[in-house]
This record gives C-alpha cells, structure tokens and sequence, in this order.
C-alpha cells in the first residue's frame, strides 16, 4: 500500500503585506485562530484569524499573510481562500480535502532597520530588496535585524489523527508535537519539541496561557523550559484555547546588524484547543 | 485575603482629630515570567459603601513620550471606572512613575491630600495593579477614620501584588 505523502504548500502573499506589523509587537502575543479544531467531513471549510494582541484571542494588531504553508493528509494542496488583509486581523479560508490532521503555518520574515539621517532616528521594515530602494546609502548608525515570525495552528478533519509527523523547514523556531495536537483534555500531558533553525532548541523558555485573560485577574502563565533535546510537556490544567509562545528574545543592547548579516530574533506560537473530558 | 488589625492605643487621644496622617507600604512581588514589565498601580480611599472618596497614587509609564502610556490606564479597570477616566493626567501629586518589585512606603499628608475633611467613619484604602502582558488584582484594606490612636492594618494579595500595610498617624 502507498504511504500518503506529505504535501506543503506555500502561498506568498506579496512582501507589500509585510509593512503593518506594529514595531512594538514584543509586547502583543501573535496567534493564528481556527475557527474548529475539528472540522467533520473531507471537504469542509476552516477560517483562520491572524493578529496580535494582549488580550488572547481578541484581535488587536494584524500579523501579515507572509507565507502560509499547509502541512496535511493526502495528496490535495489546499490554498488560502477568501484571504482579507485588515489594520486588526488577517485572514483566510481554507478548504480541508481529506481526512487527518493539518498543520496550518504562518512564517513572516522580515527585516527591520533603525538609522538616522541628519541626527533624525528612522525606523524601517520590508525585505532585502526594498532596503536598497528605501533605505539611504548613507544612513548612519545603521542596526539591521531580521525577525522571524511563526504562527502555527492545527486543525483535524474526522475521527481519526491520521499522521502525526511534521515537516521542517529549518528556518527560524519550528515545534513538532510529539503526538496528536488536538482534542488535547484537562488532565492531559502533551509533549512538543522545539527548534531552531532545524537544530533543537535547548533551554528555550515556553509560556503557555489559556485565552479568555480579558475575564480574569491572573493571567495564569505556565512558564517551562525546554529540555536538551528541545521537549516540553504541558499537563493542561482547565478547558480552552491556549497559547503557547517562545521567542529567542531581542539581540542583547549594543549589538548592531547589517543587510548582510542582521541581528535576529525568532518567536513562534501555536494555537491549541483543550476539552473537557 | 488576610486582615490583621493591631491597635496601639494609649497614645495621646486629646490630638485634633482634623490632623492626620497615612503611611501605606505597597509590595510588588517579584515574579518569574517571560515578558515583565512592572506593574501600573492606583492606590485610592473608598467610603463604607464602596464610593470613591479619594485619589492617593497612580504609577504609570510617565515618561513615554506624547503621553502614550495614559493608553493602558484603563487596564487598571477598577480604579479607571471609579475615577481614572475622569483625570486629566498628569495629576498633581497623584501621578507617579512606576516601580520595581519591592516594597515601597509612600505618605500621604492629610492636609494634602484633604484628608482632614473626611467624615469620622469606616473607609477603605483600596491597591489595584495591573501589568502589561500579565494580570491584574485589587487588595483592599479596610481602616477607621480619624485614627484615635496609631493604628495599622493589612492586606495581602496573591499574585500582582504582595502585602499592602496602611498605618495611620493621628
């Protein structure tokens, strides 16, 4: 019997998307929201809301569509449908043709720059190309740094998990959950892996919160590290949509990056839904 | 929440009661998280019934230019809907900037802060902090008013904000 393969698909959505990501996202928290978790039949639509926010999972700043990838079942490439770009949200549709889980991924990697020209501090964001259109040859005290944003999401269609392994691309923070990463329930111990740039991601601080912190005091953080090999494993402690974030953090004060090589900072998050028992 | 009340009587009750004086110590935990950002803080006297009677601290990002941090003022909900958003910031004496984890004592004169006119009875000393990617919490910590004699009282909360001390002065 053939093996389904694994079938990705990216879709780049213009690099002009790339300008409406606030500078001072570090203190927002990037998500990508299914509407289900658990779609029930081949064929049925899902939308997906990207933005960035500190009250999860109300909208607040758009995360741009850079490159959507979906890692799914068969042999089908489903592509973001009805996509809408707005100042508060992006999103897309997407039509799941077979039966299994999906790994539906966001990856904006852009380039920021500070400098000034004439004494006056500029910022600027784009990508390699629009820097040498739009940033000045004789910028001074130019600090260039490529952020590397992904925002991931899973979402099954039927009964059964299908496969639970995932493809890596090797660029940036990338998780691989160790077993299904839905219908995940209170009393449940999930373990994740992390990478970076396709090594695992040792010692990588990993927050996880329960949406809804709009309508409690404590926000509940659950702050775990990672292990040598890049694993963690969260036991959920109540029902709903959880955030988990991790983030290289920002370069350490006084390091300065170039076109050629930039300081980076890699951050990811991935959408989790836990049940009931 | 735990009250505890210790009264040091014998002290010299012939003091006007029209003078007086509130010393309040505020702890700030310290706190293992990924993203901190120290916490804004409203300190205010509530009356028996829960009404605002008197603003005594906000501490908020002062320094950010054009005035950009009064935007999470609101995140301090309590105090922004029984009195926040009804400031014209900065205010006065009231406004501060904000503060590292610790414990910090900070006076209030009752003349300053017309205290003095208060109506004898039992009031509230209320602290709500609220943190920038994190949570929120209000401890209240009930006193009487004028204190007769030296008087102390304290509260304490669970996680944005540790022991809150009031200590009254005739």
């Amino acid at each position: 019997m053939l093996k389904p393969s694994f079938t990705r698909y990216a879709a780049a959505l213009g690099a002009s998307l790339m300008l409406t990501l606030p500078i001072a996202a570090h203190a927002h928290r990037a998500f990508l929201l299914p509407s289900t978790t658990m779609a029930e039949n081949a064929g049925a639509v899902v939308t997906f809301d990207s933005s960035a926010t500190e009250e999860l999972f109300l909208p607040e700043h758009a995360v741009p569509l850079g490159t959507v990838t979906v890692d799914g079942p068969g042999h089908a490439r489903p592509q973001p449908e009805n996509t809408w770009n707005g100042k508060q949200r992006s999103s897309f549709e997407l039509k799941l043709p077979e039966a299994g889980t999906y790994r539906i991924s966001l990856f904006n990697d852009s380039l920021n720059a500070m400098y000034k020209v004439d004494g006056q501090m500029k910022r600027w964001r784009g990508d390699a190309d629009s820097f040498a259109r739009e940033v000045p040859a004789d910028a001074q005290d130019l600090n260039v740094m490529q952020m590397q944003g992904r925002n991931e999401t899973f979402v099954r269609v039927g009964d059964h998990a299908g496969k639970t392994e995932w493809t890596t691309s090797g660029k940036g923070i990338e998780m691989t959950p160790l077993s299904s990463p839905v219908e995940l329930l209170v009393g449940d111990t999930t373990s994740l892996r992390f990478t970076l740039n396709g090594k695992p991601a040792g010692d990588l601080a990993v927050t996880v919160i329960r949406g809804g912190n709009r309508y409690r005091d404590a926000l509940g953080e659950i702050t775990l590290k990672t292990d040598h090999d890049g694993k963690v494993s969260i036991k959920w402690p109540a029902a709903g949509m959880y955030w988990i974030g991790a983030s290289t953090g920002r370069p350490p004060h006084g390091e300065t990056g170039t076109l050629a090589k930039p300081l980076v900072r890699a951050s990811y998050s991935a959408t989790l839904e836990v049940l009931q028992p | 929440m735990r009250i505890r009340y210790s009264f040091m009587l014998g002290a010299a009750l012939t003091t006007p009661a029209f003078a007086a004086d509130i010393n309040i110590k505020v702890e700030i935990p310290q706190l293992n998280v990924a993203e901190y950002h120290k916490p804004y803080v409203a300190l205010w006297i509530e009356n028996g019934d829960q009404a605002f009677v008197r603003n005594l601290a906000i501490w908020y990002d002062i320094k950010k230019r054009n005035d950009a941090g009064t935007k999470w003022l609101k995140d301090v909900r309590q105090w922004w809907r029984k009195s926040g958003r009804d400031l014209k910031m900065p205010v006065d004496g009231i406004s501060g900037a904000t503060r590292a984890p610790g414990v910090h004592e900070v006076s209030f004169g009752g003349a300053k802060y017309d205290l003095n006119s208060l109506p004898a009875g039992q009031y509230t000393l209320v602290a709500e902090a609220a943190r920038e990617a994190g949570g929120r919490e209000v401890v209240r910590v009930p006193f009487q008013w004028p204190p007769k004699a030296a008087q102390s009282a304290q509260a304490k909360g669970d996680h944005e904000l540790g022991a809150i001390s009031v200590q009254l002065k005739p």
